[in-house]
């Protein structure tokens, strides 16, 4: 403030905003150190980061639409520009979702494009979410950002499937349907929430509008909240990095933020935006039109869900016939395969961290990754439940499947059924072989790259195995790597 | 991304700033491609604009977006990998747990705080119940979202005399319908109802078996059942003629239109209810009453009446 006048107009106008802000808010010592954070640099790294870009496209594009979208039940006839459904009775919803389509210009871009972005955010979140599974990431002092992880994951997927059950088409209505089926599948509670969450009986007079508002306004606010935090952890407790010369559980070697590793963020946002761009173009996705205004007695033939509520279809589908009944109570057959299991997965994804603790007494922190082979029964154990709800993915589209490869869905449900019982042991068996193999692969190279390179027990026959070493290359990537110049 | 600073010194902390060493003509094609992507980008933002004023085109429209887009990701991505300081650098991890000194200093703060509290325990006590009262009374409002489930679930507007009637509202006469087709009725007043759309069928008599005690709810050779599956209620739409098998399109339970709808194949446990059916003095076809069991999927106390 006591600064000369003649200096201050010399001195060029970023610096002199940079300066005023300064006054009021001291934090050019809190910014130095952001812009001198240093980020490890792993590909696998990458993936959290893709989500959070799709995340960001998928709230720039929503909100367009939301200019739009209109979510009321409310009938009219459809006078819009796609001829087939000219003259048709619709609810406003649908009709305005169609609009967005054909009236409005870039309109179906923009919508597709949201679309792609859903899938693509809850894709990547999943892979990232294996990255942190396979490499140990979760584990002290990173289990509070896990369940924040787990927490974002839930209400995404409950976002995803809320958002495109908003268009009012045939295929969203049906959807809804067994929504509310599953609802008031739950003992006990389940009509009472299903009346209170539908305001009545399935459609219910006021559940577009209650959608919207969670679509639009609750579930991103969550998530964004949740975001915030994951970040802020990820800061505070700063990145995990795989093992490799000079890298300790005390420090961690990589970029600077400014300018490399921001530069990099920024390329990797406008190259997941182009992307989803490019498919939100050429890939089309949803196209609603050709399924018709909704009508509760109708439904269409390979009624599918978006990807990530495929496996919650299959297990609707592969869940046997049973249910229990007692002194005129019952529990449907829904409860089980569709609110028991995502709650057994959703409960058990969430306390892993913990679960593992227990099991191993490994209390420590870590900051240094595990790869994979380093802890063959983690590996093995993630292995075989993906294999699980692979084969639920893939019993999702039984009906599909049925059709293009010309066989009886009958043999199919058996096919998968007994593939869901037999597939993740034999899975998880290979796993744990091949990650011993691995690791044992990999001792006799490891000794001579670097110490921090962790070779769990001393090698036997490690003459005779160097020779097949260079085979595995792709798969020493993480640790080896980082002492092998790769320019 | 994929690209780390690889360096015999790398991890020292005090790693220069200056990039690899100044070679022209590297340099120079660095600087095109970045350029290149610069322009790319431009033509593409340009594209966007001029379909856009054309009147608007998707495909075209997602590929000029992905363009400039695109164009400017390459162009940033290139210029930090050729231009930017890649050198790795070591950063001390901090303590995250805070040193003993640190705990007793805030555990001091807090208890003196909360001494305060302990002094009026009872005020304090008093100030809890307040809270949880009022959050309790926050609670009820909830109510106001949904009507009570009552008995709603368990009845559709079918009763005795109740006509059927198609999607348009108009009733229907058993000689009118057409030949083995599937047709959706609804109780008059209620067409296009989503709790009870009722499939209309006409079977071979000699193959059918009604189930005991409902041999009189058919007319002729029409038998009506509740068109939901009773796993989570989609409309059982497919009806495969032959072999007279309804088929539910969304999980692929299948029931058995001869022998009372029982499903033979698939997730669904119970079998379609049954409508009891008449014909009035109009010649129209009626219910005798409700369906055989509550429509839809299972419920709690679907069982209770």
């Amino acid at each position: 403030m006591s600064a000369d006048q003649a200096i201050a107009k010399a001195t060029p106008l970023s610096r002199r905003t940079a300066r005023w802000l300064d006054d009021r808010l001291g934090a050019a010592s809190f910014a130095r150190k952001a812009l001198d954070k240093v980020f490890p640099d792993h590909w696998s790294f990458l993936l959290g980061e893709l989500a959070l870009w799709s995340f960001v496209v998928l709230i720039a594009t929503g909100v367009w639409l939301t200019f739009f979208f209109d979510a009321s039940i409310e009938e009219i006839v459809y006078e819009g520009s796609y001829v087939p459904l000219r003259g048709i009775e619709m609810s406003r919803a649908y009709a305005s979702a169609l609009d967005i389509s054909f009236d409005v210009r870039a309109g179906l871009v923009m919508r597709q494009v949201h679309h792609w972005a859903a899938n693509v955010y809850l894709a990547t979140t999943v892979v990232h979410l294996m990255r942190i599974f396979f490499t140990g990431a979760f584990r002290r002092p990173r289990e509070l950002n896990w369940l924040l992880g787990v927490g974002m994951l839930i209400f995404s997927i409950v976002n995803g499937f809320v958002g495109y059950s908003l268009l009012d088409d045939q295929l969203s209505g049906t959807g809804l349907r067994i929504a509310y089926n599953i609802a008031i599948s739950i003992p006990l509670a389940g009509t009472w929430l299903a009346s209170l969450f539908f305001g009545g009986e399935f459609p219910g007079p006021d559940l577009l509008e209650r959608l919207y508002v969670m679509h639009i306004l609750l579930l991103p606010a969550v998530i964004v909240a949740l975001l915030g935090a994951h970040l802020a952890l990820v800061a505070r407790q700063r990145h995990t990095q795989f093992r490799g010369p000079g890298r300790t559980e005390a420090n961690v070697i990589g970029e600077r933020v400014w300018p490399t590793f921001a530069a990099k963020g920024l390329g990797a946002f406008l190259l997941t935006s182009a992307v989803l761009c490019a498919l939100g173009g050429l890939a089309q996705i949803n196209p609603i039109w050709l399924y018709g205004p909704y009508r509760p007695a109708e439904v269409s033939a390979a009624s599918q869900p978006d990807w990530y509520m495929g496996w919650l279809d299959g297990a609707l589908r592969l869940w046997h016939d049973w249910e229990f009944r007692a002194f005129g109570f019952e529990i449907p057959t829904p409860f089980f395969p569709s609110v028991l299991l995502p709650g057994i997965t959703f409960t058990l994804l969430a306390l892993w961290p913990f679960l593992e603790t227990r099991f191993t007494g490994d209390r420590g922190e870590h900051h240094l990754l595990d790869r994979p082979r380093d802890r063959p029964l983690r590996t093995a154990f993630g292995i075989s439940t993906l294999a699980f709800y692979t084969v639920l993915f893939f019993a999702g589209a039984s009906d599909v499947l049925a059709v293009t490869f010309q066989t009886s869905v009958n043999a199919l449900f058996r096919t998968f059924q007994l593939m869901l019982l037999v597939l993740p042991p034999v899975a998880g068996f290979i796993t744990f072989r091949l990650c011993k193999e691995l690791a044992r692969r990999d001792r006799p190279g490891a000794s001579d790259q670097a110490p921090a390179v962790a070779a769990p027990a001393p090698g036997e026959g490690a003459e005779r195995r160097q020779e097949i070493e260079p085979e595995d290359e792709p798969e020493r990537d993480p640790a080896s790597a980082a002492g092998v110049p790769r320019r | 991304m994929t690209a780390s600073a690889d360096r015999e010194n790398s991890g020292g902390p005090g790693a220069g700033q200056n990039d690899t060493a100044p070679e022209g003509r590297s340099d120079r094609r660095a600087e095109r491609v970045v350029a290149g992507a610069f322009v790319a980008s431009i033509a593409g933002a340009i594209t966007l604009a001029a379909v856009y004023i054309a009147g608007g085109q998707p495909q075209l429209e997602g590929v000029a977006l992905a363009l400039a887009l695109g164009g400017l990701g390459v162009a940033v991505v290139a210029w930090a990998k050729s231009f930017m300081p890649d050198d790795e650098v070591t950063e001390t991890r901090p303590q995250l747990p805070s040193s003993d000194e640190e705990v007793r200093a805030f555990t001091e703060s807090f208890e003196a705080g909360g001494q305060t509290l302990a002094r009026r325990g009872l005020l304090a006590k008093l100030g809890l119940g307040a809270l949880g009262a009022l959050g309790l009374a926050a609670v009820f409002p909830i109510r106001s979202l949904g009507p009570n489930p009552g008995e709603g679930l368990k009845r559709t507007p079918f009763a005795p005399g109740v006509r059927l009637v198609d999607a348009e509202g108009a009733p229907i006469r058993p000689r009118e319908l057409p030949p083995a087709s599937l047709v959706t009725a609804w109780p008059e007043g209620h067409a296009g109802d989503a709790q009870s759309p009722t499939l209309i069928l006409q079977i071979d008599l000699d193959d059918f078996v009604p189930l005991p005690g409902r041999e009189g709810w058919l007319v002729g050779n029409i038998v009506a059942y509740s068109k939901l599956c009773t796993h989570t209620g989609c409309p059982v739409g497919l009806y495969q003629t032959e072999l007279d098998l309804l088929l539910c399109p969304c999980h692929q339970s299948t029931f058995d239109v001869l022998h009372g709808a029982e499903p033979v194949f698939g997730p669904a446990a119970r079998p379609l209810p049954q409508l009891p059916l008449a014909v009035d003095d109009e010649g129209f076809l009626i219910a005798t009453g409700d369906f055989s069991a509550p429509v839809g999927g299972g419920f709690w106390d679907r069982g209770r009446s």
